[in-house]
């Protein structure tokens, strides 16, 4: 059984050795820059996140939560601040570069799962593979199709997103972002449409995961039952990193 | 590529409604323009076919008898001024220069004839380009048997060369193709207006002495009912003796591999030669200025119709791109590059292009299959053939796919903006 913890040093450090995954130095994100309507939404944030982390990040509803973890996904680039995945600066490079790093070291678990309707189940776990190089070969199929089945989904391979349920839809979603065995995958709201069971199924694949490949979590969540059983709680308030609730 | 190709196959077939839209749209574009084409380049050929199916491409004549004075240059006028030069007041005022005031008339042109033109034909054989020369006697005659009487062309012509400009053997309708000496061609309408059969004898009049008795060999019809009615095709030996040139031709004809390059060989030709040199495109200006017009018209209406098949294909994957935003931010967000989503959508226009293409090729078959078979001349015949051949469909099929990666460029540029954060947001 998982212990929920609080890790008392969240948000203090600023480190950058290059066993941290992620380091975050004074981090900052506007909108608008600019234009009249210009608004900072992070205010300066320090964290770091190590390997095999499995971290929930709380906080009302307009705190950062989603921008920051857009900021870490390198989907968004910080208007000030550094940003440094696994030791190597990375808010300068460019959109090509960024568009790399998301492949080769980032997995994404949307809230509405957000598979690609026209591709089956397996397809979608693959995706990343065809991304990569144009094809999905044996290799790439026997990977997908054994994530699938821890998952759960063996029997399901070839169904469309269409024909699976919410919560089989979300376990698809996870393990499409372990396909490429990323050291860091990022979860915005994975339970957040799923009634109770199936919440909890995921939260628990999740930790399996993490437990047996070493694959760190950031996990957006609302869902307190969720943040207490994660090992690190990281809270945003307003756009600053809050104080351990510890 | 095999990115961009599976994801560009598997949105169009997810998004069924707006492919067929996208190929049906393509599909018509393409059969107009084919249709178009084949049938202007059909009714082209046509037109220059049964022009030059009754004239050479190039004819030689010797040069117009012109006026004594013309052929000199007019000298100056000389013009008497009295005492000019004496010095003195009482030198009588000078008159105002006369003006001379000729008259140039014209001079009736007799039958002239080219001389020792034997070894002409040979040197034209031999000039590259040309494909047959026929030395032709001609003149106005006057045909009569028993009551009737018509006014006709005299052609003279040694069959084998004539037939090989003009293709006589093809147009002949009964009878048969050669003309021994005393033997006539006749048109189907003289031989109706003479009541004339194959083998009956008609005669040719040039003047009160000069008639000579020929005998109709065969009828043809060369589509042209004047023509039918004038030209009457003699040896060239009868002609020479009844238009009083003996041993000598009115003008040589002549053929020529490439049709529109006539005008460059008549060019050649006239350096070299003290001839009159005349190609079928200084008598037919018109009706090259006709064609041109016409292949200027059709240009542009291909050129409509594609631009409205571009704006159509951009127009349909433009909503597309923002149907599938959600789909290309998360593809984004997974690693795909700009790169990628760009030829993703360029690719939807090229696959698009192509099968419509396809389907237009056969909706072109089909429209000039129907065009042949239901718009018939008079006679029941189709009024022209028109083909698409292979090359024509092959350069629209390109233009079409160009156009289709045109069209999509918009859209894929407007994908591979998207940002793949608020996309997956919305």
């Amino acid at each position: 059984m998982p212990v929920p913890s609080t890790d008392a040093g969240a948000g203090g450090s600023a480190k950058t050795g290059a066993d941290t995954l992620v380091s975050l130095t004074g981090l900052r994100k506007s909108y608008g820059v600019g234009t009249p309507i210009e608004t900072e939404v992070l205010h300066g944030i320090d964290l770091d996140i190590e390997p095999g982390m499995f971290a929930a990040m709380i906080g009302p509803s307009g705190s950062g939560k989603s921008t920051l973890l857009n900021v870490i996904g390198l989907l968004e680039r910080p208007t000030a601040g550094e940003y440094r995945l696994q030791g190597r600066r990375i808010d300068t490079l460019s959109d090509e570069a960024l568009t790399a790093a998301r492949l080769s070291t980032l997995g994404f678990v949307f809230q509405f799962h957000h598979l690609l309707p026209a591709f089956d189940a397996l397809e979608n776990v693959a995706m990343s593979a065809l991304i990569r190089s144009g094809r999905i070969d044996g290799a790439a199929r026997a990977r997908a199709a054994s994530l699938l089945d821890a998952v759960g989904l063996s029997k399901s391979l070839h169904q469309r997103p269409t024909e699976l349920s919410g919560g089989m839809q979300q376990r698809v979603a996870i393990a499409r972002s372990l396909m490429q065995n990323p050291p860091l995958v990022l979860a915005d709201e994975p339970t957040g449409n799923l009634d109770t069971a199936s919440a909890n199924a995921i939260f628990e694949l999740m930790r399996r995961f993490n437990r047996e490949a070493g694959t760190a979590f950031l996990i957006v969540t609302h869902d307190p039952r969720i943040a207490e059983r994660c090992d690190r709680v990281i809270e945003l308030i307003d756009g600053n990193l809050a104080a351990p609730a510890d | 590529m095999g990115f961009a190709w599976r994801v560009a196959v598997r949105f169009l077939a997810e998004g069924r409604m707006q492919t067929l839209l996208l190929i049906v749209g393509v599909a018509a574009g393409v059969a107009v323009v084919a249709y178009i084409t084949a049938l202007v380049e059909g009714l082209q050929a046509n037109t220059i076919r049964r022009t030059l199916g009754v004239q050479p491409h190039v004819t030689i004549r010797p040069v117009k008898d012109v006026p004594l004075a013309a052929r000199l240059g007019t000298p100056p006028p000389v013009v008497a001024t009295g005492t000019e030069g004496s010095s003195g007041a009482a030198a009588p005022p000078t008159r105002p220069p006369a003006t001379v005031l000729s008259i140039e008339q014209p001079r009736a042109q007799r039958t002239r004839s080219i001389d020792n033109w034997p070894p002409l034909v040979l040197r034209l054989e031999a000039t590259p380009g040309v494909t047959a020369v026929s030395p032709m006697a001609t003149g106005a005659a006057l045909a009569q048997r028993g009551e009737g009487s018509r006014a006709i062309s005299l052609i003279g012509v040694d069959f084998e060369r004539y037939d090989r400009i003009a293709g006589l053997t093809d147009k002949i309708v009964s009878g048969v193709p050669r003309l021994g000496p005393g033997e006539a061609i006749v048109g189907r309408e003289l031989a109706d207006d003479l009541g004339l059969q194959l083998g009956d004898r008609f005669t040719v009049a040039l003047g009160r002495d000069t008639t000579d008795s020929l005998r109709a060999v065969a009828i043809y019809d060369a589509g042209v009912r004047e023509v039918n009615r004038r030209n009457v095709y003699v040896p060239l030996r009868s002609a020479q003796s009844l238009l009083g040139i003996p041993g000598g031709i009115t003008n040589l004809d002549m053929t020529v591999t490439e049709v529109f390059a006539a005008e460059k060989v008549a060019q050649r030709l006239r350096a070299q030669l003290p001839f009159e040199i005349e190609s079928w495109m200084q008598t037919n200006s018109q009706l090259l200025s006709a064609l041109d017009a016409q292949s200027m018209s059709t240009r542009l209406i291909r050129l409509v119709v594609m631009v409205v098949v571009v704006l159509g294909i951009a127009s349909v994957l433009v909503v597309s791109v923002v149907q599938k935003g959600k789909e290309i931010g998360i593809l984004r967000a997974m690693g795909a590059s700009r790169a990628q989503m760009t030829r993703v959508f360029l690719l939807q226009g090229a696959v698009v292009s192509a099968i419509g293409s396809g389907f237009g090729a056969v909706l072109a078959w089909v429209m000039i299959e129907a065009f042949t078979a239901l718009v018939r001349g008079a006679d029941g015949q189709p009024l022209f053939a028109i083909t698409l051949d292979l090359a024509t469909f092959g350069q629209v099929a390109a233009a079409a796919t160009a156009c289709g990666v045109l069209a999509a460029i918009a859209p894929a540029r407007r994908a591979a903006a998207l940002d793949p954060a608020r996309a997956i947001r919305l």
